[in-house]
C-alpha cells in the first residue's frame, strides 16, 4: 500500500508498504531517514522515538497505516523544529537555528527522494548540549533520548532532576550510565532559560 | 495483510462483522510486538485511530464512560480526581512513549493478567461497553476476564468504551517490579474504599491465570469495619484485621513460578501490597473524614 505523510515539515509518500510494517520501518528503509534507531522492536527501548503529532511515541509500534495523513518528526528534523520555535519567540532563544528540515541525515548526504538539507549540519540546542556535555557514547540511544529530551524542554522549560528521569525513562542507554545525558538536558534547560531571560 | 481503516464507529462494526479475525489496533503497543518479532500475521489489521470518539471521555454522575483508545497519559493528566487508582495505574505503565498510545481498550482487549488496569478497574468497579452490529452491551469487569489472554467479547465485537464508577473515596494501587519504568508487573494490588455503600473492593494483577478480585478478604473486612463501627468513628485498623486482610489477599492469589517471579513470593508480595494499600487509604478516609466533620 502507498503511504502519505509529512516528515519533518515535507509531504512524503511511501510506496509498496507492506501492512504490518512499521512507522519506523518506513522512516529508515523507505524514506532515508535512519536517524531512529531499530534496536528492541517492542517499545522497550526508545531509540526509534519519534514525534507523531507532536507526541513522542516509539515509532516501531506504529503501524505504517497509522501515520497516515499525519506529521512525524525525527531527529533530522529537530534542528528546523528548534529553529521553528525560536521564531515563534520561544523557549530556544534568539540564535537557534532555522532553515528547512534536514532530511538527510547529517553530512547533507540526500535520502531517495530528498535533496540535501541545507540545515542538515546544525544542531538544535539539545543537540549541541549533548555534544558539549560528552552525554554521547555509542550513539545508538541518542536519537531518541534526544527526541524525548527536546520534547519535554518544550513543555517544560525548567526540569527538576526527577521530572528529566521521568521523561527519559522510557529511553534505555547501556554505555553511559545517564549521568552526562542528565548533565546535557540540564545544561540544554539552562541554556534555554539564558536565552529567554534578559542579562542582568 | 490487508489494512482497514474504518472512519466511524459503524464502519468498524461492519468490518469486524465481515472479517471476525481481524485483529483491532489503536496504540499497538501489543498488536506491533507481536507482528514485529512474526509471532502474529493475522489476514486483517484494522486501525482505530481514525475513529476520533475511541479517543474520547465522558464524566457522568455516577461513572466515567472512558473511550477505548484515551491514552494512559490523558487518564493520568485529565482523571486523578474521578478515577484515582485507574489514574496511579496508569503511570505504573511502562513509558512515557508507550503512556501516549495505549489505552485501557488494549487492556482489556489483550485481557493480560498481568495488565496494570485490571487491578483497578476491579477494585472502582466498571463496565465494558462491548458493541457489533449485533447491538451494543455492557460487560461486568468481573465477568469480562475469562482466562489467560481471553475475554467474555464474541468474534464480531469490539470495545467501545469502559464505565468506570467514580471514585466515592480513596483508592490506591501498587505494583511490584524491578524498576519504576518499563516494567511488567511481577504482581499488582488495587484497593477502593467505597464509603457511600461501606464497601471495599479489591483488584489482583499478575498473580492468577486472570485478574482477580480477593472476594473473602472483601468480605472479611467489610464485616470487620461493620462491627467495629470503623466507617464511623474512624479509628485505625487494628492490625489484627489488617494482618487477616493480608493473608486472604495472598490465599486469592493462584499464581505461577516464572522469569519474573516465583508463585510464593507473588503471595507473599501480594498480602504485602494489600496491607500497605488498606493503610494508606484507611488512614485518608480518616483524614478526609474528621476534616468534613464526619467522625
Amino acid at each position: 500500500m502507498r503511504v502519505s505523510l509529512t516528515v519533518n515539515g515535507r509531504a512524503r509518500e511511501a510506496d509498496d508498504v507492506w501492512e504490518g510494517e512499521s512507522l519506523l520501518y518506513v522512516l529508515r528503509e523507505r524514506l532515508g531517514l535512519p536517524g531512529s534507531k531499530n534496536a528492541c522492536e517492542q517499545g522497550e527501548c526508545g531509540s526509534c522515538t519519534v514525534r507523531l503529532d507532536d507526541v513522542p511515541v516509539c515509532s516501531c509500534l506504529v503501524a505504517a497505516g497509522q501515520a497516515e495523513g499525519r506529521e512525524v518528526v525525527t531527529v533530522e528534523g529537530l534542528a528546523a523544529l528548534a529553529g521553528r520555535r525560536a521564531a515563534r519567540g520561544a523557549p530556544d532563544g534568539p540564535d537557534g537555528p532555522d532553515g528547512p528540515d534536514g532530511q538527510g541525515g547529517q553530512g547533507g548526504q540526500g535520502g531517495p527522494g530528498g535533496p540535501p538539507g541545507e540545515g542538515a549540519t546544525r544542531l538544535s540546542p539539545v543537540q549541541q548540549a549533548f555534544v558539549d556535555a560528552g552525554a554521547v557514547q555509542c550513539g545508538f540511544c541518542t536519537p531518541g533520548l534526544l527526541v524525548a529530551a527536546d520534547e519535554m524542554l518544550e513543555r517544560n522549560p525548567a526540569p527538576t532532576d526527577a521530572d528529566i528521569r521521568e521523561a527519559l525513562s522510557g529511553n534505555l542507554c547501556r554505555c553511559t550510565g545517564y549521568e552526562k545525558i542528565m548533565d546535557a538536558v540540564r545544561l540544554a534547560a539552562a541554556r534555554q532559560g539564558e536565552a529567554v531571560r534578559p542579562c542582568p | 495483510m490487508d489494512f482497514l481503516r474504518p472512519a466511524s464507529w459503524e464502519e468498524a462494526l461492519a468490518a469486524k462483522a465481515a472479517h471476525p479475525a481481524a485483529v483491532p489496533i489503536a496504540g499497538g503497543t501489543d498488536v506491533m510486538v507481536e507482528i514485529n518479532f512474526d509471532h502474529r500475521r493475522p489476514e486483517h489489521l484494522m486501525d482505530l485511530n481514525r475513529i476520533g470518539e475511541l479517543g474520547e471521555w465522558e464524566v457522568g454522575e455516577e461513572s466515567v464512560r472512558l473511550g477505548a483508545a484515551v491514552p494512559y497519559t490523558a487518564i493520568m493528566e485529565h482523571l486523578r480526581g474521578e478515577l484515582p487508582g485507574l489514574a496511579l495505574a496508569s503511570h505504573t505503565v511502562a513509558s512515557p512513549q508507550i503512556r501516549n498510545r495505549g489505552g485501557v481498550g488494549g487492556n482489556l482487549g489483550t485481557a493480560s493478567p498481568a495488565g496494570d488496569a485490571h487491578p483497578a478497574l476491579l477494585a472502582a468497579g466498571a463496565e465494558v461497553e462491548a458493541g457489533s452490529v449485533r447491538g451494543s452491551r455492557l460487560i461486568p469487569i468481573d465477568a469480562f476476564y475469562t482466562g489467560v489472554k481471553r475475554n467474555a467479547l464474541a468474534a464480531d465485537e469490539l470495545i467501545r468504551a469502559v464505565h468506570i464508577r467514580k471514585a466515592d473515596g480513596p483508592q490506591q494501587y501498587s505494583k511490584v517490579g524491578t524498576r519504576n519504568a518499563m516494567v511488567i508487573a511481577v504482581c499488582a494490588f488495587g484497593l477502593a474504599l467505597h464509603p457511600a455503600s461501606r464497601t471495599v473492593r479489591t483488584g489482583i494483577g499478575s498473580a492468577a491465570p486472570t485478574p482477580v478480585r480477593a472476594r473473602t478478604a472483601e468480605e472479611f473486612l467489610n464485616a470487620a469495619l461493620d462491627e467495629g463501627g470503623f466507617w464511623d468513628n474512624g479509628r485505625s485498623i487494628t492490625p489484627s484485621v489488617a494482618q487477616r486482610f493480608a493473608e486472604l489477599c495472598s490465599a486469592a492469589c493462584n499464581p505461577v513460578d516464572d522469569v519474573r517471579g516465583t508463585a510464593g513470593y507473588r503471595r507473599h508480595a501480594v498480602g504485602v501490597l494489600a496491607r500497605r494499600t488498606l493503610a494508606w487509604t484507611w488512614e485518608s478516609y480518616r483524614g478526609t473524614a474528621a476534616a468534613e466533620g464526619g467522625v
